[in-house]
């Protein structure tokens, strides 16, 4: 299997697609010309031309809508936001034009489109530039959310999210786009979506975490390894619709559970997470669910605050121990 | 306003109670005191009182139907009164029975009266509660439920004494071998297993059924998890000794002319053995302890509370006699007579059989020989007394006739080594051989 890196896993699953099918065109700020703030979208335009990889101006309201009007009429755009930060200015169109259209007429539209970008803190980025949309848009019925961690998931999440007949937000993360892994390249190979992958197997505790989150549950693993303990690490993959069922098998095994989740805690992924479990696995609680998030406060941009703002693999370890009671 | 009568607590480990008889018929007035119902509980039948004045408006369950603790059994209020809200509210969502999944711990101080003495029958256990409430995980407790354990026998170690999973599971005592520290045992115990699969029907010919299926009444369910609970736990080990009989004989029957003529009650050989063993214990403390893992001590009681094993039709159960060693044989065989009554009876409280230091089982009415008995925990041993024999003896170089007696004292290990074990044997012995120092 080819090692890829997360940006090339990417581009390679849309450059695929667009062979496929050539009713696919790429949007965004800055993605043709000059390949892509992030060099997702590298020799695209090369390949494609300047009909379906198109140079966007400064609008999100604008191309969005763009490609949302597309979708309507046939097309299956991709759009990408430079970070998701910036999707802010087209929230309207994505969440009341993308996300419910298809609704309100009955089913007689139809939106395939995929909003895709990084998501999430990047270091000193401040206030402005370091959001979690994950439960933002998770939050409106009619779209779908999917978040990667490595470059396989990216690759065949992608290939599936830009075949399905609703509109999916794909986030992907401005750290990890030079993250190497293996990708099982195939032209058909489609991930599905809402189906969460266990990544290591345990009996001792759940850990739950996606994005960069999911990295710091390996790690905390491979710690809790060395104390003698075992723990399930689940990447959910896809955040709506999310795969309770795979993590609420888990948590009946281990009887516990820790979220790991760089978002701000309020109303967030972990919140549901939790709730879930309660709902469905009351009686195999041995410990109340714990999470490991974000601070409650806007990013800082100091190095020393961000450091503490972030969701950090003490902080993990010191939450499974409590729920391990240990 | 309707007032709701509930299964109460009656003893320490009860986690239901299966009403054994009405007293009392609707429409029927009660005062507090009045008894309105038997319920047999996992220790023994015992009468259900009314703590409020009022007319018997509805009796909710029938006799032989069994009720967890804080389950409603009956509705008192005004003569004509409707009780169909408080049957409303005790029938909850899930439509069960008249049993809400009302925690035991919240009712336990209600109609309660107050628990368990410092020394309880399952003494080797406190009770995490703060305010009445039991604090457990909810996997804790539907363990503790499942497998009919108290949840305020077990101590909890979870934060603020919460009451997790591996506590539940020592108490079950199928988890030895995990050790205290361990978060969830990796190897979780047979009780976890594979599925439970029923037994394979059996082939019935002609109308007549192949087994007759009886219920498990509450008095075996609490020997078997009892007696299943110490022989896992506690590494057995056993100490024999056959022991000269001609002075107890002898001593007997002048004791008992006298109690003759006197009119009191007659001495048997197990009063005796009870008196002997109560003198043992007190040299040797150490055999008159308990092993606390949950504490993290070993108790060495200062008094002598012998629970002697008592043969019912239903099962077994162990009175205790309190403070032996400083009782006489005349009171020790008037009380042992008196339990042993009331437990034939199925009358004995439960605090009638809670707090043993040692426990004796004696088989020889029935021609045993010898025997190993499995400990009463939290009890570190357990004495198991055979028959007395008429058996040809060698004294002075002579083969005459003696009368010998085989007793088995079955120890604890975490407690009691086989050394300890057998000094104390040795002490008894000669209590046995020399009862008249039984008197020093």
């Amino acid at each position: 299997m080819p090692e890829m890196q997360l940006r090339e896993a990417i581009r390679q699953a849309m450059v695929e697609e667009m062979e496929r099918d050539e009713n696919i065109f790429l949007i965004g700020e800055e993605v043709a010309q000059y390949n892509g703030a992030y060099k997702v979208s590298q020799g695209m335009l090369d390949q494609f031309g300047e009909k379906r990889v198109i140079d966007s101006p400064i609008s999100e309201a604008g191309f969005a809508g763009l490609g949302i009007g597309a979708a309507l009429n046939g097309l299956r755009p991709i759009v990408e936001f430079m970070t998701w930060n910036f999707s802010f200015v087209a929230i309207d169109q994505i969440i009341n034009n993308a996300a419910k259209v298809g609704y309100m007429s009955g089913g007689q539209f139809k939106t395939p489109i995929v909003f895709r970008g990084p998501n999430g803190a990047a270091g000193q980025l401040a206030a402005t530039h370091n959001t979690s949309v994950e439960a933002i848009y998770a939050y409106f019925p009619g779209l779908k959310v999917i978040s990667i961690s490595n470059p396989d998931d990216a690759y065949g999440l992608m290939k599936s999210a830009i075949r399905d007949d609703d509109p999916v937000v794909f986030l992907e993360s401005e750290v990890m786009y030079g993250l190497k892994g293996e990708v099982e390249v195939d032209p058909e190979r489609l991930i599905p979506i809402g189906k969460a992958r266990i990544a290591r197997e345990g009996d001792d505790v759940t850990l739950v975490g996606h994005n960069k989150s999911y990295w710091v549950a390996m790690e905390v693993a491979d710690r809790l390894a060395a104390d003698g303990y075992s723990a399930e690490v689940i990447d959910p993959r896809t955040i709506r619709p999310f795969d309770f069922d795979t993590v609420i098998e888990s948590v009946k095994k281990t009887n516990r559970c820790v979220i790991i989740d760089e978002s701000n805690p309020f109303a967030s992924i972990s919140s549901e997470i939790a709730f879930q479990i309660q709902d469905r696995a009351f009686d195999y609680l041995d410990a109340p669910i714990r999470r490991v998030t974000a601070k409650d406060v806007p990013a800082p941009y100091a190095k020393n605050l961000i450091a503490h703002y972030m969701p950090g693999a003490d902080d993990a370890y010191e939450a499974c121990k409590k729920v391990m009671y240990v | 306003m309707a007032i709701a009568v509930e299964m109460p607590k009656m003893s320490d480990t009860m986690t239901e109670g299966v009403l054994v008889a009405w007293l009392a018929d609707e429409g029927d007035t009660v005062a507090p005191g009045d008894i309105i119902a038997q319920v047999e509980t996992d220790k023994a039948t015992m009468d259900l009182e009314a703590y409020d004045d009022g007319v018997l408006l509805k009796k909710v369950i029938g006799e032989g139907e069994a009720v967890p603790i804080g389950g409603l059994i009956a509705v008192l209020g005004k003569a004509g009164e409707d009780p169909s809200a408080i049957l409303a509210k005790y029938q909850g969502g899930d439509g069960a029975a008249a049993a809400p999944e009302a925690s035991e711990a919240e009712v336990s101080t209600d109609a309660t009266p107050s628990a368990a003495p410092a020394a309880s029958g399952d003494g080797a256990a406190t009770a995490s509660a703060s305010g009445g409430r039991i604090k457990a995980s909810p996997l804790a407790r539907r363990l503790a439920q499942e497998h009919g354990i108290a949840l305020g026998s077990i101590a909890g170690s979870g934060p603020e004494g919460r009451i997790v999973k591996r506590d539940v599971e020592a108490a079950m005592s199928t988890s030895a071998a995990a050790p205290a520290t361990a978060p969830a045992p990796v190897t979780t115990p047979a009780v976890a297993a594979p599925a439970y699969q029923p037994p394979p029907p059996i082939a019935v010919t002609g109308s007549e059924p192949a087994y007759n299926a009886v219920r498990i009444s509450q008095m075996r369910k609490t020997i078997a998890r009892r007696l299943a609970q110490s022989k896992y736990t506690a590494p057995h080990f056993y100490l024999t000794i056959d022991v000269d009989m001609d002075r107890m004989v002898e001593v007997r029957k002048q004791l008992n002319a006298v109690a003759e003529a006197q009119g009191t009650q007659k001495i048997s050989f197990n009063d005796l053995i009870t008196k002997a063993c109560a003198a043992a214990l007190k040299q040797h403390p150490e055999v008159n302890a308990s092993y606390l893992e949950q504490e993290g001590e070993i108790r060495q009681y200062h008094a002598v509370h012998i629970a002697v094993a008592v043969a019912v039709d239903e099962g077994l159960v162990t009175p205790v006699i309190r403070d032996v060693d400083q009782k006489g044989l005349t009171q020790i065989a008037e009380e042992t007579r008196a339990l042993a009554a009331k437990a034939r009876d199925r009358k004995l409280q439960p605090q009638e059989m809670e707090g043993s230091t040692f426990t004796t089982s004696n088989l020889g009415m029935f021609g045993i020989e010898e025997f190993t008995a499995i400990i009463n925990p939290p009890n570190a041993c357990i004495l198991a007394i055979g028959g007395i024999r008429d058996v040809p003896v060698v004294k002075d170089g002579a083969i005459v006739p003696g009368k010998r007696m085989k007793v088995t004292l079955s120890s604890d290990h975490r407690v009691v080594d086989g050394a300890v074990g057998a000094t104390f044997m040795a002490t008894l012995r000669s209590y046995f051989e020399e009862p008249m120092t039984l008197l020093l």
